[in-house]
């Protein structure tokens, strides 16, 4: 800028003090440092020589007069600053209620610890709450055929179903490989490398097949029904239903619950036979183990009560990835973050979920002696 | 101080094979509030994006405080001197509005003492008249206009000469439109701001603006004071100003006016 640097000089005179020059954002670093040498005496401010004024230098203006307890009318301006002076002073003199006050950094320690407690309590009561209400309202429209939404469970069976089938194939194989491998190693030490078999149509019967696939659709299907529900919710879709005289939960809950009951077991079947050809291509590829001999020993192995345990978990899994999933939607307000985070928690709660039901259920199975 | 802020040469502007302008001309005046208004899909926010250098132009030239933005570099400089408030604030969502306020300092001024930073901006937060109790909020926690007036104070934090804004009072209440609409009167006039406005509200236009600009058919139909513009002969012009909540707006300024 052409401006003149900033100047301020007591006058030799008496008590005023004369300033002149840019008074702008970019100077106030120095003319803050300039302005803490000033000491006082001082009555009146002449600030006419001041060419370039900004908010910035304006708050020093203000902080000068506030230091040496002077009234406006002590400072002497440029008519056209002296408008911006007194906009400026007005905001700052009003009373403005509300100010924060800051919780002490000692405090917020215990605090968030005791908010996340309430919260995972009530998130659990509302998880149950909407667990006892997607049944009811399951139960209350089953015989009711007209309250059926078939296209759109069919189209959710599509989607979390059909179109995952070849990830949780593929993934279920390599899993099923990497099983064999890891018991061949292990097992070649003592000789008994046909126990690879055993291993991996125990793994895969009782626990792999359904597991791989909760966790999968965990990961899938659980933020997918969220950020659908979600967007809705943030765009109020779901208040329009509900003014339309239409129930949110028979409309959207229901058709991705029965398809994900439909298809999570019908996957972990995928699952495990795919896994079992894992097993088959290391034992043969890796073993020198014939395919007939391998057949075999999954035969002698694998009894419908394994294989029983295994599959009955999977209806339970598929009902915590859709009720987590369409939970989480829900609870999504207006903005958009709250979509992302949301998404993200109902992953993080379905697969969690899953795991810790799955370590209950084979204690329990094997305490069973099932 | 009535040197064009603004000069826009031959623009053109142009998504795949749809042209949205062709051949524009605009000049924007120093110390005046110039509201841009058209149709829907005229292409409004397409021009202020062009001018703020947001997007490449397919032809002519924008010159913006003597600096030319149509060359394909960042006009960082330019960014000191002019603020956006965009249509709902554009906030980081992440941030206090304090925080909000706090960054273009943090930007352009990073040897800013931090003490100083803080009051600087939270002078400005009083300045476009929000609570103290706001300066510590997160955006989401605002109603709209709130979040709308903590986005002009971001945009303001700088003491900017030229200040864009996109429909700063659409989704505001009538009463809080006003309000808006008259604290912009009072900050530009205090902080001899020029200000680019792209609105739809009528009674902003009334009550404020200085000169209008009307796009359409891919150009600046006409720029003038509102009164000369009203008279322009175009059916969408006619429409607009003369239609039933025209003529309103001009019944309020009138009698506001006097």
């Amino acid at each position: 800028m052409s401006d003149p640097p900033q100047l301020i000089r007591p006058d030799d005179k008496g008590d005023a003090l004369v300033l002149a020059g840019a008074w702008r954002l970019a100077q106030i670093g120095r003319l803050e440092t300039a302005l803490q040498t000033v000491s006082g005496p001082v009555k009146a401010i002449d600030a006419r020589g001041i060419d370039a004024l900004d908010a910035a230098g304006a708050l020093l203006l203000l902080r000068l007069l506030e230091r040496f307890e002077l009234t406006p009318d002590d400072l002497l301006l440029q008519d056209d600053h002296q408008r911006l002076i007194k906009t400026l002073a007005a905001a700052m003199a009003e009373e403005r209620p509300g100010a924060s006050e800051s919780t002490p950094f000692w405090l917020k320690v215990p605090e968030r610890l005791g908010s996340t407690i309430v919260e995972s309590a009530q998130h659990a009561l509302r998880l149950i709450a909407f667990l006892g209400l997607s049944l009811q309202t399951l139960a209350a429209t089953v015989f009711k055929p007209g309250q059926w939404r078939i296209t759109a469970t069919v189209h959710h069976m599509q989607k979390t179903g059909l179109d995952a089938l070849p990830l949780v194939a593929l993934l279920s194989f390599l899993v099923g490989a990497v099983v064999a491998f890891l018991g061949a190693t292990v097992l070649r030490d003592f000789g008994a490398e046909l126990f690879v078999v055993d291993l991996t149509t125990f793994a895969f019967l009782r626990e792999f097949g359904v597991l791989l696939t909760a966790i999968l659709l965990a990961g899938r299907t659980a933020s997918a029904f969220t950020a659908q529900i979600g967007t809705m919710k943030s765009r109020e879709e779901i208040d329009a239903i509900r003014t339309l005289g239409l129930d949110p939960i028979v409309l959207l809950v229901l058709p991705r619950l029965i398809a994900l009951l439909i298809m999570l077991p019908l996957l972990s079947v995928v699952a495990t036979l795919s896994g079992l050809l894992g097993g088959l291509a290391v034992a043969t590829l890796s073993l020198g183990l014939p395919v007939e001999m391998y057949i075999n020993r999954v035969y002698e192995t694998a009894t419908l009560s394994h294989y029983l345990t295994g599959l009955s978990k999977a209806p339970l899994f598929a009902l915590v990835i859709a009720l987590v999933g369409c939970l989480e939607g829900f609870k999504v307000t207006g903005t958009a973050q709250s979509v992302g985070e949301r998404t993200t928690s109902a992953v993080v709660q379905s697969i969690s979920l899953v795991i810790v039901i799955n370590a209950f259920a084979a204690v329990f199975f094997m305490e069973m002696g099932w | 101080m009535n040197a064009p802020v603004i000069a826009v040469r031959n623009l053109k502007n142009q998504f795949g094979r749809q042209v949205v302008h062709e051949n524009l001309d605009l000049d924007v005046r120093g110390g005046e509030i110039l509201g841009v208004v058209g149709g829907s899909g005229t292409g409004k926010s397409v021009l202020m994006r062009a001018i703020l250098g947001l997007r490449p132009v397919q032809g002519g030239t924008i010159e913006v405080l003597g600096e030319t933005v149509t060359g394909g570099s960042e006009p960082e400089a330019l960014r000191r001197r002019t603020g956006v408030l965009f249509q709902d604030g554009a906030l980081f969502s992440s941030l206090t509005v304090l925080e909000n306020v706090e960054v273009p300092f943090k930007a352009h001024f990073p040897a800013l003492s931090s003490a100083l930073r803080r009051e600087l901006a939270l002078m400005k937060i009083r300045l476009v008249g929000l609570p103290d109790g706001a300066a510590g909020k997160m955006p989401s926690e605002l109603s709209g206009g709130m979040r709308k007036r903590a986005g002009l104070a971001r945009a303001l934090a700088l003491d900017p000469e030229l200040v864009f804004l996109d429909e700063p009072t659409a989704g505001l209440d009538p009463i809080g439109a006003a309000a808006f609409d008259s604290l912009l009167q009072t900050l530009q006039r205090a902080l001899g701001l020029t200000v680019f406005l792209i609105t739809h509200d009528l009674d902003t236009l009334y009550g404020i603006c200085d000169q209008v600009a009307v796009i359409g058919q891919r150009r600046v139909l006409t720029v003038g004071p509102l009164e000369q513009v009203a008279q322009f002969d175009d059916e969408w012009v006619r429409e607009y100003f003369h239609g039933p909540r025209g003529r309103a707006a001009e019944a309020a300024a009138v009698a506001g006016g006097s």
